[in-house]
């Protein structure tokens, strides 16, 4: 724990929603986490950030379940936990948003929305048949879509290649924000998406934070780290360098501590 | 029914026609219903057709376009599922004999029971599908390497096990069953007709309307993005090229049938006819879009094709020539659709 985390806006003596301590994960020879700790408090948007080569990404498929740590404890809620594969985290309420844009184009925002986890009708149409319950899927992805505040998606039905880049974004979001009754992790969300249109889902993250899903956003987009998180994971070689907040450090400071031209 | 599958996968067009020109209103028309273009040419040849050669449209001359159409819109059905993952099957044909000759052989030259052979037919299907699937899934071998491999493989196997004979049952056997002619009104149709038409149906409402099927259009569209939120790509796929060769299975009973006899001399067209029915159908070769209804209609289209040309009494070659220009045709107009924005 270091001293900068008093400086937070978050009350770390409350549990955190997920919690690692001491991960470590090599790939051959190359050590990729050499002992990371992790918290993501309740309610809070915390960002990770670090150079490339530090490990972010390893310590992102451990706590999605992509990838499954040589050694350290993972904590959903304060209860000790496993993920074998991204199912088992999705299973917990743990959703991720990936980097690529990751929907299906040809498939409508519905069917993007409840991919992998089809409702089908009730009785033995859906039980014996295996028919899938358009009508409600829709009503509840319209409901779903405009409880998050979601102008920009307004017919359903809408296959999605027919969005830009920010609006099919916001749908990978909104799946993730249905479906992660614990939290969401969102990989690099405005990389692939221009201004305007990152401006958008930065909206919506905001949004999603308000409603009360905590949230690790993997960003190199300094900007949008800055406006959005609560709490500031910087990871450098493999560890967890320090845990900052924006109200106390400046992006320059980030980036010192992340290159290690400063001591955290 | 039939409309729930011409909607498929895509749901109802949005309604927003307004500020859009007409290329574009067709654009979106032909993104929203796959298979409107084929049907539009399917009807626009048949009367031509018929008004080169008024016996195009008698009942007659119909059922024997559905009776040829059997065996190849069979073929395309598997090819189409295969296809809508964003892979392709050239072992079609090869796959559809060998089950042919080793339904007929058991139960001809092995003295088989002919059901318990004709069920063994079918199990080779499934197995040349399963061995297409492992290649695909667990090799990571391209489709088009892997069945090309397969092709050579199937094809070999069929004659090596047929040895060069003809396999003729009797007229009253199981195998030929396939081929029993129905009469409804003045067309006379045959099982195999109506067990096409059969599957069709089933594996259209399957596509449209189960999580498998939205999962098949999925994994072809997106595969990366299908296996993130949850769904066991290499499970779908396999089971895509099983179906597929149980399909093809099926057509070479209904092939028995229509023939009256098992041989391993048949068109070596079939592999190329069965992509050729299913792209100009409307499935679209990167995957992920179609819908098999148009399939149906790609298959009739080939044989409306065949069938008009040679009852106005043109040569062979413009029949290739018409196929050729038709796959161009349809391959350029999805390539259009994929452009489609809002």
């Amino acid at each position: 724990m270091t001293s900068q985390d008093e400086n937070g806006p978050s009350d770390t003596s409350r549990t955190p929603v997920l919690a690692a301590t001491g991960l470590t994960k090599s790939y051959g020879r190359v050590e990729a986490l050499r002992g990371v700790d992790f918290e993501l408090l309740p309610g809070e948007i915390l960002a990770v950030i670090g150079d490339n080569g530090a490990g972010k990404s390893t310590l992102i498929k451990c706590l999605s379940g992509a990838t499954t740590p040589d050694s350290g404890q993972l904590y959903l809620d304060g209860e000790e936990v496993t993920f074998r594969n991204p199912q088992a985290a999705q299973d917990a309420g743990i959703e991720t948003v990936y980097q690529t844009l990751a929907v299906a184009p040809a498939l409508d925002i519905a069917s993007n929305l409840f991919l992998g986890r089809e409702l089908r009708k009730k009785g033995p149409l859906g039980g014996l048949l295996r028919v899938l319950d358009f009508a409600e899927m829709r009503k509840q992805a319209k409901d779903h879509v405009s409880r998050m505040g979601i102008e920009t998606l307004q017919d359903i039905t809408q296959p999605v290649e027919t969005l830009s880049g920010g609006q099919r974004q916001a749908v990978a979001v909104a799946r993730a924000a249905a479906f992660g009754s614990k939290l969401v992790i969102l990989d690099e969300p405005t990389a692939a998406l221009g201004v305007r249109e990152s401006g958008q889902v930065v909206k919506l993250i905001r949004q999603l934070r308000d409603n009360g899903l905590p949230i690790v956003l993997i960003s190199h987009d300094m900007p949008s780290v800055f406006e959005l998180a609560d709490r500031i994971h910087v990871q450098r070689l493999g560890r967890r360098a320090a845990v900052i907040s924006p109200k106390t450090h400046t992006m320059n400071d980030a980036v010192a501590i992340m290159t290690g031209a400063r001591a955290a | 029914m039939a409309e729930n599958l011409v909607t498929a996968p895509a749901g109802p067009p949005s309604a927003d026609a307004k500020s859009r020109g007409p290329g574009n209103t067709v654009q979106h028309l032909l993104h929203a219903h796959p298979s409107l273009g084929p049907l539009v040419v399917l009807i626009v040849a048949a009367i031509i057709f018929d008004l080169i050669n008024g016996r195009f449209f008698s009942a007659a001359n119909l059922s024997i376009m559905l009776q040829e159409a059997a065996v190849i819109g069979l073929l395309a059905l598997g090819q189409s599922i295969i296809i809508l993952t964003a892979g392709i099957d050239l072992s079609v044909g090869a796959a559809m004999i060998l089950a042919q000759m080793v339904m007929a052989g058991l139960a001809i030259n092995s003295g088989w029971p002919v059901a318990l052979a004709i069920l063994l037919g079918l199990l080779v299907g499934l197995l040349t599908g399963l061995i297409d699937g492992v290649l695909v899934t667990r090799f990571h071998v391209p489709p088009f390497i892997g069945t090309l491999g397969t092709l050579g493989v199937f094809t070999a196997l069929g004659l090596l096990y047929a040895n060069g004979q003809t396999l003729t049952p009797g007229p009253n056997s199981l195998l030929v069953w396939t081929g029993t002619v129905i009469h409804i009104g003045s067309f006379s149709l045959t099982t195999g007709v109506l067990i096409m038409l059969a599957l069709y149906l089933v594996v259209g409402f399957i596509l449209a309307r189960t999580a498998w099927g939205k999962h098949v259009y999925a994994v072809g569209d997106e595969p990366e993005a299908s296996r993130l939120v949850g769904i066991n790509t290499t499970r779908l796929l396999l089971s895509v090229y099983l179906l597929a060769g149980l399909v093809y299975a099926i057509a070479a009973w209904v092939q028995i049938g229509r023939v009256g006899d098992a041989s391993t001399d048949i068109s070596s067209t079939l592999n190329l006819d069965s992509i050729t029915a299913a792209v100009i159908g409307g499935i679209s070769l990167f995957g992920g879009r179609g819908v098999v209804l148009g399939t149906l209609f790609g298959a009739l289209i080939v044989q409306v094709f065949q069938n008009g040309l040679a009852l106005a009494g043109v040569q062979d070659l413009y029949q290739q020539l018409a196929e050729g220009l038709l796959v161009i045709l349809a391959v350029a107009v999805d390539q259009w659709i994929r452009r489609v924005r809002k």
